[in-house]
C-alpha cells in the first residue's frame, strides 16, 4: 500500500479544499491514497460528491474537533 | 557580510527586494548586507493587463516596464535565471554559470499556464495568460459571429477571479457588438458551485440567471475533441462549443520540478512563516508556494511585506517578528464597467459588495499604479 499523501486543506476559502484534492489527484498515480484536511463544512459534502461522480473511492470520512478528515484512493 | 538572495524578479521578488532596501538601507549603504534579484527577464510584465488585452482595452506594450527601473538604488539586479538550487551548501547556480551564496534565499519564480496537459485543449482553446494568447483570443473574438462560448478551467490556476471576468466581460463585449441575441454562453467550473469562494458563488449565479449564462459545476476538463467541437469532462459530461475559452491549468516553473523542490512545481511552505518545509533560512512567496491560498499578485504582494519584515528583523535581531495571516485582495471585473472585490484572510471569509462603476474605476486606476505598488509605494 502506497503512503497517504496529505493535503492540508485547512482555512482555505479559495481554492479551498476541492480544488486542491483536484490538484493533487492530478499529481498522483493510480492507487494512490490521499487525505484532506479541511475545516470547511461544505467540503464534507463536496468532497465525496465529486469523489463518486468521477468514480474514485471514499476510504473513510471523519470530523474531529472542527476539522474533516477525508480520506480517499485514486482509482483511474 | 549577510547575503540575501532573491529569485525571481516580478511582483513577489520585486515588492520584496524594494521593502527590504527601505528596512536595511543602512546596512546596505556600509555593506553589512546584500540584497541580490536574479531574474529570468529585463522587463517586468503587468500580467492581470492581459485580461484587457483580449478585448482591445490595452496594448501589450503597456503591460510591460524595465526591471531595473522598478528597483531602489542598492539592490544588485542579474538577469541570470537560477538553474541549480544546492541547498544544501546554501548556494544557487544560475544559467550562465554563476555560483551564489546566501544567508537567506527566497524563491518566487510564479507559475507558467499548461494547456498542453490537456489532450486538445491548447490547439482548440483560447485563453489569456501569455501575449501570445491573449492577442489570439482577441481575434477570435472579434471573428466571432454568434454561437455557443464555452469556459472550461482547468486546476490549478492563477488569478482566481478570470473565469468569472472573462464571462461577465465577453457579454459586454458581444452586446457592444449587438450580438449578443446570437451568442450563448456555457460556464463550466471544477467545484460544485460557481466560484471557489462561497458568497462570490451566490452573487455570480444570480447574476448568469440575471443574464441567462447557462452553467455546469463538477466539471473538470479531460478532453478537447476539436472535430466535433466538444469539451469532455472527468466526470462525464459533454459540452458543445463553437468559440471554447478556457483558464488553463497551472504547473510551476521547470526548475523547481528539475531540482525536485516540490511536485507540479509548487514548493511546500508554511503558510504562516512562509519558509520552506525542512530548510529555515529558505523562503518562498507567490504562485510558486503549495500553500492553499489564492495564485494572485495580491497574495505575492502581502506576503512579500511580512517576509521584508521578518527578513530585516533577522538580520537586526536574529528573529522573526511576525507571520503572513492570509490575506488576499482581487478585484472582480463585472462586465465592461462595473466590478466588485473579494477580500479574505485565513479566518475571513470575504463579503462581495453589489458592483459598482466606482470600483471598475479603482480597478482601471491600479492598472496604472501597479507599478507604484511594486516599487513599494503604495
Ligand atoms: C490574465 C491574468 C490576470 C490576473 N489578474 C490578477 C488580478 O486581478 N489580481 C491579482 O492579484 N493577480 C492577478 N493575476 C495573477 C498575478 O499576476 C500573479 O499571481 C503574480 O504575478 C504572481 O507573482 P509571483 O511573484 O509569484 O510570480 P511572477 O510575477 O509571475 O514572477 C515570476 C518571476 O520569476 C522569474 N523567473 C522564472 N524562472 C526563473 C528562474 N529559473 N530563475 C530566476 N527567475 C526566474 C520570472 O522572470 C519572473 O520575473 C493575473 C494573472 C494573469 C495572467
Amino acid at each position: 500500500m502506497s503512503d497517504i499523501k496529505r493535503v492540508d486543506a485547512r482555512n482555505s476559502f479559495c481554492p479551498g479544499p476541492l480544488m486542491e484534492l483536484i490538484a493533487a489527484m492530478k499529481l498522483a498515480e493510480i492507487g494512490d491514497q490521499l487525505e484532506v484536511l479541511s475545516t470547511d463544512k461544505g467540503s464534507a459534502n463536496d468532497i465525496p460528491e465529486w469523489i463518486n461522480k468521477v468514480g474514485h473511492e471514499i476510504v473513510e470520512c471523519r470530523e474531529e474537533d472542527g476539522v474533516y478528515y477525508i480520506h480517499v484512493r485514486k482509482t483511474k | 557580510m549577510k547575503k540575501i538572495v532573491i529569485v525571481g524578479g516580478g511582483t513577489g521578488g520585486t515588492i520584496l527586494a524594494n521593502n527590504l532596501a527601505r528596512r536595511l538601507s543602512a546596512e546596505l549603504r556600509s555593506g553589512e548586507v546584500r540584497v541580490t534579484v536574479l531574474s529570468a527577464s529585463d522587463k517586468h510584465m503587468y500580467q492581470p493587463g492581459l485580461l484587457y488585452v483580449a478585448f482591445g482595452r490595452m496594448s501589450s506594450q503597456e503591460l510591460y516596464q524595465d526591471q531595473a527601473s522598478l528597483l531602489e538604488p542598492g539592490i544588485v539586479f542579474h538577469v541570470d535565471p537560477v538553474k541549480t538550487f544546492n541547498l544544501d551548501n546554501k548556494q544557487v547556480e544560475t544559467e550562465s554559470g554563476v555560483s551564489h551564496d546566501y544567508d537567506y534565499l527566497v524563491i518566487c519564480t510564479g507559475s507558467r499556464p499548461n494547456p498542453e496537459s490537456v489532450p486538445g485543449l491548447a490547439e482548440h482553446a483560447n485563453h489569456v495568460y501569455t501575449v501570445e494568447a491573449a492577442e489570439k483570443t482577441l481575434t477570435a473574438l472579434q471573428q466571432f459571429e454568434g454561437g455557443r462560448v464555452a469556459i472550461v478551467t482547468g486546476v490549478p490556476h492563477k488569478c482566481p477571479m478570470v473565469p468569472l471576468e472573462l464571462t461577465f466581460m465577453m457579454h459586454d463585449y458581444f452586446k457592444d457588438r449587438g450580438i449578443l441575441d446570437k451568442v450563448e454562453f456555457f460556464y463550466t467550473y471544477p467545484i460544485g458551485r460557481l466560484h471557489s469562494l462561497e458568497n462570490v458563488a451566490k452573487w455570480a449565479q444570480t447574476e448568469f440567471d440575471r443574464l441567462g449564462i447557462l452553467y455546469e459545476t463538477l466539471f473538470n476538463v479531460k478532453q478537447v475533441d476539436g472535430k466535433n467541437k466538444q469539451v469532455h469532462s472527468e466526470e462525464g459530461g459533454v459540452v458543445d462549443y463553437d468559440l471554447l475559452i478556457t483558464v488553463p491549468p497551472h504547473n510551476g516553473m521547470p526548475v523547481i520540478l528539475e531540482n525536485a523542490l516540490g511536485g507540479g512545481g509548487w514548493i511546500p511552505t508554511n503558510p504562516n512563516t512562509l519558509q520552506m518545509e525542512g530548510h529555515e533560512n529558505v523562503f518562498v512567496l507567490g504562485d510558486t508556494t503549495n500553500i492553499p491560498i489564492s495564485k494572485a499578485g495580491s497574495t505575492a504582494h502581502y506576503e512579500a511585506e511580512a517576509l521584508g519584515e521578518n527578513l530585516a528583523a533577522l538580520v537586526k535581531l536574529g528573529t522573526m517578528v511576525r507571520t503572513y495571516d492570509g490575506k488576499v485582495f482581487c478585484f472582480i471585473e463585472a462586465g465592461k464597467d462595473r466590478a466588485t472585490y473579494a477580500s479574505f484572510d485565513y479566518q475571513h471569509p470575504p463579503q462581495p459588495q453589489p458592483p459598482t462603476q466606482m470600483i471598475h474605476w479603482f480597478k482601471l486606476a491600479y492598472n496604472k499604479l501597479y507599478w507604484n505598488s511594486v516599487r513599494g509605494l503604495l
